[in-house]
């Protein structure tokens, strides 16, 4: 261990000392009323360091021996990943304290969860790898259950737990087969190794149990069993950052393993990448429509939101990672605003998540149903809002790698998905008769609402340049 | 075959034999006994791949304090386990399937084994040689210098575990009487008694 090392990993070791710090303060402070400020300040210092990794050198670098890597596509993933976290974290404040669930463990455990996050992206290294995805797994289920007398918030913890503990011993398996072909788990050795440009079974059948470990933690389908349950029964601040980063992170840590380690073997592993991403755009678009609760929804658009993520992968080109990542970031925006609505949703001091609450809300609140309308309308993808380009940029990946069915696919997928985001539209404006859901947001809330709404409509000018950010991203990856 | 082969196909033999009956004996705690029988011919497989360091390690921590946690746990546990087994033996058509498919997809893949040119190369080059270190040394080097980071991870995710545990499970009760140190300390006698003289066959 080096300067130099410790100067490219700064970032995450401030924010683990932050995190012990800040466990300190709260532990010999006044416990629970330390909350409100552990987490403006826990999202203050998200942001700064967003700043600071995003104003960091150009050129990449690798510390620790090659099991840390800092490139263009490390920082793109970790400036998301912290700018969202931030965003739960500023949005859910008022929620927490108003339910009785502001405990001050929760801005430690975003922090430590962002932290495996930020290792996962920037692993090169499968034991890396591995401690980055536990460190951010496990803090994931005890937020999960952080509503301990709640059924549905134990339930979603333990399922969560239980599955995930599956999946990271899939992952582990793999990884073993991995590190007995090539002798090494550096990923830059693995890719040594696999010169002849075809994996032999063994490898192959290690690469698979990777992937469906990996698929797991972006909930793909067919490893999305775990979604609904843990979205529906998780406290909301929780399921809208659990729909955020760790997908971000996750996503990230797939391009990073199969360019990184599998670069030389492509045809081997985006087959696996297409299969699982037509299977999760199909079932994600179908399972949605007959659910009744919005956190439920939101689990079903997720699956299908990183089927589509997948087909940019599935290209194996660095335009298809280049579309995976804009994608990723509309994606994240776009599911910051609709939680800042589904987390101020209440009746009677109640949180409500049934939809057909939001019969007649247009009549009641016009300026938040106009935002509700544009975000819906940007997840389905329809043709003005950001969310549109988000799908155009993967599917022309696609197109161009010569994956014309798998573009169709999704283009088919999209539209018979766009019927659920509609249907909320239709009970918002066209519902039945009824006394209209209550809305009360905190301004932060109202600012990420009609903020990311605004942006939706904005964005489509230039994407706020994000396009050559995320291709010079993907070609340090590729390059 | 020397006596160390022999020594090595006796414990294995042992190991997979007690990990089986771990699994299939009907009481719990026989099968926390079994799991320690397994854990010591393990430590004896450490021994003879010459890795006696971490050998003791295996007995010292988990036979000399997991296993006997266990223990502890099992016989705190209130759970039915013939209502458990009773639930697997309906599932148990449909997981001995996928048990045996992926069983013969495993040997395939086995079968077919091939290792990469440069393997068993790159695999010497992490480690200092054998016969210059003893595996102690090896040991601190790798885990305290070359992986260091990958230790403090292993720290922070143990942080993680130890913060769940007590978020998830501590309750703060106020309507039970705790123990103040420094209260009962500062207990003044003159204060906390009254001396009254009681007249005898008076009473007070």
């Amino acid at each position: 261990m080096t300067g130099v090392d410790v100067q490219i990993l700064l970032p995450e070791i401030l924010l683990a000392v932050y995190a012990m710090a800040a466990l300190m303060l709260g532990l010999y402070g006044s416990k629970d009323k330390m909350t409100g400020l552990l987490t403006w300040a826990t999202a203050g210092l998200f942001v700064a360091l967003a700043l600071l990794i995003a104003l960091r050198g150009s050129e990449g670098a690798s510390a620790f021996g090659g099991m840390v890597v800092d490139d263009a596509f490390a920082r793109f993933a970790k400036v998301v990943i912290l700018i969202s976290a931030a965003g739960v974290l500023f949005m859910s404040q008022d929620y927490m304290a108003r339910r009785d669930l502001a405990r001050f463990e929760f801005p430690v455990l975003v922090t430590l969860s962002v932290i495996g996050m930020m290792i996962m992206v920037s692993a090169g290294d499968l034991m890396a790898l591995y401690m980055g995805l536990e460190l951010q797994s496990l803090s994931l289920y005890v937020m999960a259950a952080m509503r301990r007398d709640s059924v549905k918030s134990t339930e979603a913890g333990l399922k969560y737990f239980v599955l995930g503990a599956l999946s990271s011993g899939l992952l582990l398996y793999g990884a073993s087969l991995v590190y007995g072909f090539a002798g090494t788990t550096l990923f830059a050795g693995i890719a040594s190794t696999l010169t002849e440009g075809e994996a032999s079974l063994g490898l192959l059948f290690g690469l698979v149990f990777l992937i469906a470990g990996m698929a797991f933690k972006v909930s793909a389908a067919p490893f999305h069993m775990w979604t609904p349950d843990v979205y529906e029964g998780a406290p909301t601040p929780v399921t809208a950052f659990f729909a955020t980063a760790p997908k971000v992170a996750a996503m990230a840590l797939i391009a990073r393993v199969v360019h990184d380690a599998f670069g030389g073997v492509p045809g081997d592993w985006a087959q696996v990448l297409a299969a699982l991403a037509v299977v999760s755009m199909f079932l994600g678009a179908v399972a949605a429509i007959g659910q009744k609760d919005i956190k439920r929804l939101m689990a079903y658009s997720s699956i299908a939101h990183m089927g589509y993520a997948l087909v940019g992968l599935a290209a194996a080109t660095p335009q298809g990672v280049q579309a995976t990542l804009i994608y990723m970031a509309i994606y994240v925006t776009m599911n910051l605003g609709t939680f800042a609505f589904i987390l101020s949703m209440e009746r009677d001091g109640r949180p409500v998540t049934d939809i057909a609450s939001l019969n007649q809300f247009a009549k009641a609140e016009p300026l938040k149903a106009m935002a509700m309308l544009i975000l819906l309308f940007s997840l389905a993808g329809v043709p003005p809002m950001l969310g549109f380009f988000g799908k155009f940029y993967v599917l022309k990946a696609a197109v161009d790698a010569g994956m014309v069915w798998l573009a169709v696919a999704g283009a088919v997928a999209s539209v018979v998905g766009a019927f659920y985001y509609l249907r909320i539209v239709y009970f918002m404006y066209f519902g039945a008769e009824q006394e209209p859901v209550e809305s009360r947001m905190s301004p932060v809330q109202w600012l990420m609402l009609v903020g990311v709404a605004a942006v939706m409509l904005i964005g489509v000018v230039n994407l706020f340049g994000i396009e050559p950010i995320a291709l010079q991203a993907a070609e340090a990856l590729l390059g | 075959m020397t006596v160390a082969d022999y020594a090595f196909y006796a414990f294995s033999f042992v190991t997979v034999a007690a990990g089986l009956m771990v699994t299939i004996s009907r009481n719990p705690v026989h099968s926390v006994l079994w799991l320690i029988l397994a854990f010591l011919s393990s430590a004896g497989l450490f021994v003879l791949l010459g890795a006696e360091f971490v050998a003791m390690l295996l007995i010292i921590v988990y036979v000399g304090a997991v296993a006997v946690l266990f223990l502890f746990v099992v016989m705190m546990l209130d759970v039915d386990f013939a209502e458990l087994k009773g639930e697997m033996a309906r599932k148990m058509p449909l997981a001995l399937l996928i048990g045996v498919v992926i069983l013969m997809e495993l040997s395939l893949g086995v079968g077919a084994w091939v290792r990469a040119d440069g393997a068993m190369g790159l695999r010497d080059a992490v480690a200092p040689a054998a016969d210059q270190v003893e595996n102690t040394r090896a040991l601190g080097l790798l885990i305290y210098d070359k992986y260091v980071l990958l230790f403090q991870l292993s720290g922070l995710i143990l942080l993680v575990a130890m913060i769940g545990a007590i978020l998830l499970t501590m309750r703060h009760r106020k309507d039970i009487k705790r123990q103040n140190v420094l209260h009962q300390m500062w207990r003044d006698p003159a204060k906390a008694m009254e001396l009254k003289d009681v007249k005898p066959g008076q009473g007070l």
